[in-house]
């Protein structure tokens, strides 16, 4: 570290603390999806990737629309294209729940390896649909630039827009979880199925609508993606292992957890990536998580939930 | 002695009939019909087999879904490959180099002498040893360490594939230890033996079907012992064989362990035939092929796995050269299908479907077998 100065340092650390917090802000959207998918129902979507894909394509038709049918709308469509990458990565999502993972609930390992297919077929469709080449959606004037705090910090605004929107959806998951009758059924349902099922709780349609909500929050992840990367039809699947390792390292099923994990484990990276190169600091980042993870396999947080 | 071997080693009648069809089948019908470029690539198919087997053990009857199996393999490949870059980087042909007498991709990193890693890889002897005993080192330690805390099921296997992810991203991002992406290529000989001439690859190929088919029955052993009722005892009902005073988890490491050196030989296998390794055949999307090629076989069945492997590579190879498209469409279809039609795979196709069948053609042929005898002299009569 010799050859930077207090300052310089001080610099370093901001810029890259805020670069990883526009990858926490995915990587958190991204496990909030799985958490309560993985967490809340014991189902392993490797598909989840995919499903931020479509959210990010969707983006990108909307930006593609807008701009050739109502120049007008351009500042204003990236809020709506949020609510239809949502809404489309829900029904896909309600379609996958129905036709596949409500015949595996009882075989984990096997709805891994009937997920993984989905994702292959997922991603050869976006190949053949917009081809191999990366895309990027043409973002409103007002997410362009960066915001100067300082002369040496410079903070983009898609960052802040990013985290905006995490910290959004992150306060909206728990009050939907906590705060809501639904919630209470899908909790109910975690803790106790067969229970949850006497009192009247309708588990099926419990389990239908949490898989679609996790895929419809995978796709609001895609959404953010789009404003600080391009996408390309195995975008998604890249973040699958890290967002696996943020559910499982913050505790499956606590939403808390989740949120502090995918932070530590955004930040170390981004903070890593800058002293070493880019391999090492991932590498020296999931390493220490797995040791983590083997010295205490339940994660950070663990609910009080008996098997 | 003899009997014991019959029925321990190679499975009683079935399990020897299995066996002797597939010896055929690699050892004959393939050479004979093949010529010796396809042949070496059923040679590399049947490498990914010896991981199929692995898994076979390990998520078949101990019901431990490893998503790393690739990371053995790359072990395996790795340790060969190590040893082969280095006979062929000797002084005359690396004379041109800035530093003689080191792997090229070393040369281009600008390493400027032999990791110390590297150093024991001069040894055929200890590399060989390497290659046995470097997988169960590390499918020993993660198994301790997951397995003595009961981590199990999705938890094991999640963190399996993280590790697969680590080491691929470890080997590409160390290019001047590993050889980066491209790997560890340009391997010529073996102790001095040219492996790429026309009849060392008949060899190698001999070698490694006769490697795999001993590997086979050893599994078969093992799965005949005691360890195996209780593997299948505990993949059933876990806390039962704990409660009668068993300690799983070190059947489980075992286990694990043995399904890791067997896709390490597969993998020092795969080096000396296909004639390079490199990261792309460890990482997390070969891995999870490797289940796959178990899965299409019939995840319990430790021949079906080899079969499943050639199929499903056939597959790929035969599609990706003509509809590259569809492939991708077709292994999802076939990772969907395999656990949603048909769980068992191969062999349970073949125990629904053809068992019967071929049981009552071979009754029949047992009952025509005496009379076969008169029948020329009825067919004489009869004209």
């Amino acid at each position: 570290m010799d050859g930077y100065s207090l300052t310089d340092l001080w610099s370093i650390l901001v810029m890259q603390g805020f670069s990883g917090l526009s990858l926490f802000s995915v990587l958190l959207l991204m496990a909030l999806g799985l958490a309560i998918i993985f967490g809340q129902m014991g189902v392993i979507n490797m598909a989840h990737g995919e499903f931020m894909t479509i959210g990010a394509y969707t983006i990108y038709l909307c930006s593609k629309i807008t701009e050739q049918y109502f120049p007008a709308l351009m500042p204003y469509y990236f809020v709506i294209a949020i609510f239809a990458a949502f809404a489309i990565a829900f029904a896909i999502g309600y379609l996958v729940e129905f036709s596949l993972i409500r015949h595996l609930y009882k075989r984990p390992l096997d709805t891994l390896l009937a997920t993984w297919g989905l994702s292959l077929i997922m991603q050869q469709i976006f190949r053949s649909t917009f081809g191999a080449r990366e895309v990027s959606a043409t973002l409103p004037d007002w997410l362009m630039g960066s915001w100067k705090p300082t002369p040496d910090i410079d903070i983009p605004l898609n960052g802040l827009f990013v985290m905006g929107i995490s910290i959004i959806v992150t306060i909206a998951v728990v009050l939907f979880l906590y705060r809501t009758s639904w919630g209470l059924k899908v909790r109910a349902t975690t803790q106790n199925r067969v229970m949850a099922g006497a009192v009247g709780i309708n588990t099926k349609k419990v389990d239908r609508i949490t898989f679609a909500v996790g895929c419809g929050i995978a796709g609001i992840a895609g959404a953010s993606f789009t404003t600080i990367a391009s996408t390309g039809p195995t975008s998604g699947s890249l973040y699958i292992v890290d967002t696996f390792l943020v559910v499982v390292f913050g505790g499956a099923s606590s939403v808390v957890g989740t949120v502090l994990s995918a932070f530590s484990i955004a930040q170390a990276q981004s903070i890593l990536t800058f002293f070493m190169t880019e391999a090492m600091g991932k590498v020296v980042t999931l390493m220490a998580i797995i040791v983590i993870l083997m010295l205490r396999p339940e994660g950070l947080f663990t609910s009080k939930v008996r098997r | 002695m003899m009997n014991a071997f019959y029925s321990k080693w190679l499975g009683g009648k079935r399990g020897a009939i299995e066996l002797a069809v597939l010896a055929a089948f690699i050892f004959i019908v393939m050479p004979l019909w093949l010529d010796i470029f396809r042949l070496n690539m059923v040679g590399k198919y049947l490498t990914y087999a010896f991981a199929a087997v692995g898994l076979v053990m390990v998520w078949g009857y101990g019901g431990i879904l490893s998503l790393g199996q690739g990371i053995f393999f790359g072990i395996g490949g790795y340790c060969m490959a190590m040893f082969l870059k280095l006979e062929a980087s000797d002084l005359a042909s690396t004379a041109r180099q800035t530093t003689p007498g080191i792997p090229d991709f070393m040369d281009w990193n600008q390493v400027t002498s032999l990791p110390l890693i590297w150093e024991p890889f001069h040894s055929l002897t200890f590399t060989l040893i390497a290659i046995l005993v470097l997988p169960s080192v590390v499918a020993y330690v993660i198994g301790v360490a997951m397995f003595k805390r009961r981590v199990g099921g999705v938890y094991f296997s999640i963190i399996t594939q993280a590790i697969a992810a680590i080491l691929t991203i470890l080997v590409v991002g160390q290019q001047g230890m590993t050889g980066g992406i491209n790997g560890i290529t340009d391997l010529k000989t073996l102790h001095g033996w040219n492996i790429n001439t026309n009849s060392a690859k008949y060899i190698l190929y001999y070698l490694n079907g006769a490697l795999l088919i001993g590997a086979i029955v050893l599994c078969k052993f093992v799965l005949s012992s005691k360890l195996g009722r209780l593997l299948l005892a505990m993949r059933d009902k876990e806390d039962r064989v704990r409660f009668s005073g068993y300690d799983v988890a070190n059947f489980k490491i075992f286990t694990f362990s043995l399904g890791a050196v067997i896709s390490a030989i597969g993998g020092a296998m795969f080096t000396l035939q296909v004639g390079f390794m490199s990261p792309s055949i460890i990482g997390i999307v070969p891995s999870i092929e490797m289940v796959i090629f178990a899965a299409i076989g019939g995840r319990m069945s430790l021949v079906g796995a080899v079969y499943g492997t050639l199929l499903v590579n056939y597959g790929k190879t035969a599609f990706s050269e003509s509809f590259p498209s569809l492939w991708l469409f077709l292994m999802g279809a076939l990772f969907i299908g395999v656990v949603m039609v048909f769980p068992n795979g191969l062999a349970g196709l073949y125990d629904t479907y053809l068992k019967g069948r071929l049981e009552k053609v071979m009754a029949k042929l047992r009952e025509r077998g005496p009379l076969r005898k008169l029948s020329p002299v009825k067919a004489g009569v009869q004209k």
